[in-house]
């Protein structure tokens, strides 16, 4: 009899053991995939922020850029043909060169490398007529051979570089003209369709952009809107109804917000399509709610004593609520604001339905121009086939994700700074 | 022109709250204020902007389509459609706007000057009626200044006003997502029969796509059946509610039952980094990353396996899930009280004992509710679906092949430009519109169960 419940015991214990191994095990799993996930996108990423470069000679012979003049000016210079010197710069590589060879020598720089060409001696306007060393931004291919991505050891028809270009570029690097340094254009350039022009100036720009609409008009709103319903709402039918609205509003899929901005502010008020100002604004519908119920809370957590003292005083309700409960009230409020925003930032579908997907190669200036927004410049580059583009993806999550610990610290500093202990 | 004239009407508010305060310092030397000087200023100010600042967004609203019906008016006898005549008015505003460019008739170029004749004289009596408001209602409030009136009521009273409007926002966001969505979906539904929509079992939007005319009705009814949609959403939920609900309940319960303070502190933020990851970051991560290895690890066992299945989208989307399960489940089991589990360890349980039959059915309607919630997350995103699992709307309960959802569908349908008009935009409405009562169905019941569950317990 004893036995028996000595073995029962032992198995409730074992049954208890268990159960908590299934509880570390649940949460072990939990975090080992944002280990993974974090691993994956790092160790995919972090290359696209060195850039590669392919360093030759120039000559900026007088006669090849086509330029009369003895002492030329900037016009001159702007408008020369900078073909030829372009060409010959890459083709010098390899002075044995047949015909098919130079344009797949070619193919191992950027397609703009002719800009680059003329803009060193826009520069430097006393190279004219010297030779001088030049560095021209390698193609997306070159730079994924020079950073490992590529496997070189495939049969040539499924390689993107050939044997001919493999052969180019091991002289080269030997000689120590493939440079690497930190990939600047990254960040300061906008779309483009080459991997290796790529950058993410245009939809950083635009995120900024709609995140500022969105704050301009969610905020005031939402604050004011907490207020009224904390504060001076009856209680009665219409001000449930309002709460219950706000409630079910929170948990609307995204996607059905992109439907209204097509709906109502693209098809009925015009408002310009692929913008920043319409992609604000449909966001700031969405993080109205968010605002407000953390509005609200704060409201909420601000003690009654205060409200009496201030009522005390004789101040009215507008003064007590203005003067001493909002002001209180302020950084919860704020924190809550900044994580509906980063909740914003990170919104992809909305922007993709009214039209913030459209490729745009030029950075904006203002909310009325046409652009991108980061999470949609992943999209965008992670429909693209290029290999090069990989790594893009993985440099803008990272940036994005970047972006957003910024402004949830941000939020976490504004609260345990500024918020009042009650106690 | 529109700014100048909203400039114009707040600078002349805050003038005329800095005037309304001196004239109340003037007032205080004769008689007793009835407020604060400054609420001579607000009160001044409010007048001056609230009546102006209406009126001119009731005018910006309106005056489009008074315009447009003033132009149309000539074309009435023509016996156009509605369709027709919204494309002439498009080229009459382009012509006026001298960015036309196709060939210009006498009648259209008659319509344009006509339209730039009535744009000016709608601009100039804009312009004249606010002036007029603004003169006739700030001398209103001017002379209950001079008669030094009440003051602090009225700026209140208006407050709680503008308080009270900013709340209605809310509602508005609601009836415009309500009124959009049926707009279009009851236009589809014109071109389309409703049951054909809710029954059929053919999903190729594409296929209505007819250059310069009226599409094939009998391909219109073939094409856009939405059930392997519905079929397909609710498929991926439910894979990614068997990833996230297993692990998100027992991270829960561990959290909240047997987690010493230091643990809980760390890995609870931690676990809820992963609801802060964007969707679009998932989504890139499933079709690279999950996608061909479930595909490889398929193809091992001898499977066939598409690159993007089911089953990738959807156990990424279980991993997203997994946080809002985990930490809703928490909070539900630290709001169940003490005297329960004490009440059970008295009786001799051991804690795991405790949990499975005494803290899990007491938290159950609360468990039950978040799960809701959760599903309701699920079946509404899109990024994961759109990127990782196939666009094309197979029938299918094979986890391993491609499948789509009523999301990934409208991303498809309308990105890109958009004709409205077109019963392939009008169905994306219509799908949008079924998303929504999904949706909104069950937030209504795991709000409606969680509340009654907190009642219980408060």
């Amino acid at each position: 009899m004893n036995n028996f419940k000595q073995n029962l015991l032992k198995k409730r214990y074992n049954a208890e053991r268990r159960f908590q191994w299934y509880g570390k095990i649940a949460i072990g799993l939990a975090l080992s995939f944002l280990a993974v996930f974090m691993f994956q996108i790092f160790s995919k990423g972090y290359s696209a922020f060195q850039k590669t470069w392919i360093v030759t000679e120039v000559h900026y012979d007088k006669e090849l850029l086509l330029i009369d003049a003895e002492s030329p000016s900037k016009d001159d210079l702007e408008n020369a043909d900078y073909y030829d010197v372009a060409y010959k710069a890459m083709t010098s590589l390899d002075p044995r060169l047949t015909e098919e060879e130079d344009r797949q020598l070619i193919q191992m720089v950027s397609y703009k490398y002719e800009t680059e060409v003329k803009d060193l001696l826009l520069k430097n306007p006393d190279y004219l007529g010297k030779i001088v060393p030049i560095k021209l931004t390698a193609s997306d291919d070159v730079d994924q051979v020079h950073k490992g991505n590529y496997p070189r050891d495939i049969p040539e028809k499924n390689r993107r570089v050939n044997d001919y270009q493999l052969q180019i570029y091991d002289m080269l690097n030997e000689r120590g003209d493939i440079l690497s340094e930190f990939n600047i254009s990254f960040f300061t350039s906008p779309d483009s369709r080459e991997a290796e022009l790529a950058g993410i100036a245009s939809s950083f720009m635009g995120t900024v952009f709609s995140i500022l609409v969105c704050l301009a008009f969610s905020f005031p709103v939402a604050v004011l809107a907490a207020i009224y319903l904390e504060e001076f709402a009856p209680k009665n039918k219409f001000t449930d109804f309002i709460e219950v609205n706000i409630n079910n509003l929170a948990a609307v899929p995204s996607i059905v917000f992109g439907l209204l901005g097509l709906g109502v502010l693209l098809a009925v008020f015009n408002l310009p399509r692929s913008t920043p100002l319409v992609g604000g604004i449909t966001l700031s519908l969405m993080t109205l709610p968010t605002i407000i119920i953390a509005a609200r809370a704060s409201l909420k957590a601000v003690p009654p004593s205060i409200r009496e003292a201030a009522l005390a005083m004789g101040a009215s309700n507008m003064q007590t609520t203005m003067h001493h409960t909002v002001p209180l009230s302020m950084p919860g409020t704020l924190s809550g604001t900044i994580i509906g925003l980063a909740q914003a930032l990170g919104e992809t579908a909305p922007l993709i339905l009214i039209g913030m997907v459209a490729f745009v190669n030029t950075i904006p200036g203002t909310p009325v121009d046409p652009a991108a927004s980061l999470p949609v410049q992943i999209y965008i580059w992670s429909e693209s086939a290029e290999r090069g583009f990989v790594e893009k993806v993985s440099a803008c999550i990272m940036v994005l994700l970047a972006f957003l610990i910024l402004m949830n610290l941000a939020a976490q500093i504004v609260r345990h700074k500024f918020e009042k202990k009650w106690s | 022109m529109n700014l100048i004239l909203v400039t114009f009407i707040v600078l002349l508010a805050f003038t005329s709250y800095y005037f309304g305060r001196k004239k109340a310092l003037v007032i205080q030397s004769s008689q007793r204020l009835t407020a604060l000087p400054k609420f001579y200023g607000y009160y001044l100010a409010a007048w001056c902007a609230a009546p102006a600042l209406i009126i001119f967004i009731l005018w910006s609203v309106f005056e489009p389509s008074i315009v447009k019906t003033f132009i149309l008016q000539d074309y009435t006898d023509q016996n156009l459609t509605k369709n027709e005549l919204q494309l002439i008015y498009t080229k009459v505003k382009a012509l006026a706007l001298g960015n036309y460019t196709g060939n210009i008739t006498n009648f259209l170029d008659a319509s344009a000057d006509k339209y730039i004749q009535l744009k000016g004289i709608a601009n100039s009596a804009k312009v004249a009626i606010i002036l007029a408001i603004l003169i006739f209602s700030l001398s209103y409030a001017y002379r209950s200044v001079q008669k030094n009136d009440r003051m602090r009521e009225p700026v209140e009273i208006f407050l709680k006003w503008v308080l009270f409007v900013a709340s209605l926002g809310a509602v508005l966001v609601t009836i415009g997502i309500i009124f959009s969505l049926l707009f279009e979906a009851i236009r589809f539904f014109q071109a389309v029969k409703f049951f054909d929509f809710i029954f059929g079992t053919h999903w190729y939007p594409a296929k209505t796509f007819v250059r310069d005319g009226q599409p094939d009705p009998e391909l219109m009814k073939d094409a856009f059946g939405a059930v392997p949609l519905f079929a397909g959403t609710f498929f991926i939920a439910f894979i990614a509610m068997c990833v996230a609900i297993p692990i998100g309940l027992l991270s829960g319960i561990y959290l909240s039952e047997y987690a010493g303070r230091g643990v809980r502190k760390y890995a609870k933020p931690i676990i809820e980094i992963l609801a802060g990851i964007p969707t679009v970051v998932y989504g890139f991560f499933a079709a690279l990353t999950v996608g061909p290895f479930v595909k490889e690890i398929g193809n091992a066992m001898g499977l066939e396996v598409s690159a993007e299945s089911a089953l990738a989208a959807g156990a990424v989307m279980g991993v997203m899930i997994i946080p809002f399960i985990s930490s809703l489940s928490d909070d539900v089991i630290t709001a169940v009280p003490q005297n329960l589990r004490d009440g059970s360890y008295a009786m001799g349980a051991t804690k795991s004992e405790t949990v499975k039959k005494v803290i899990f059915p007491a938290a159950l309607p609360g468990i039950v509710g978040s799960i809701l919630l959760a599903v309701s997350r699920a079946v509404g995103e899109t990024m994961i679906v759109v990127m990782a699992s196939g666009l094309a709307a197979n029938l299918t309960m094979n986890p391993l092949e491609s499948t789509s959802t009523i999301t990934a569908q409208i991303v498809v349908i309308l990105i890109g430009d958009q004709q409205f008009g077109d019963p392939k935009t009008q169905s994306a409405f219509a799908l949008g519109i079924s998303l929504f009562i999904v949706t909104l169905f069950l937030n209504v019941i795991a709000l409606s169960v969680v509340k009654r569950y907190r009642e219980k317990y408060e």
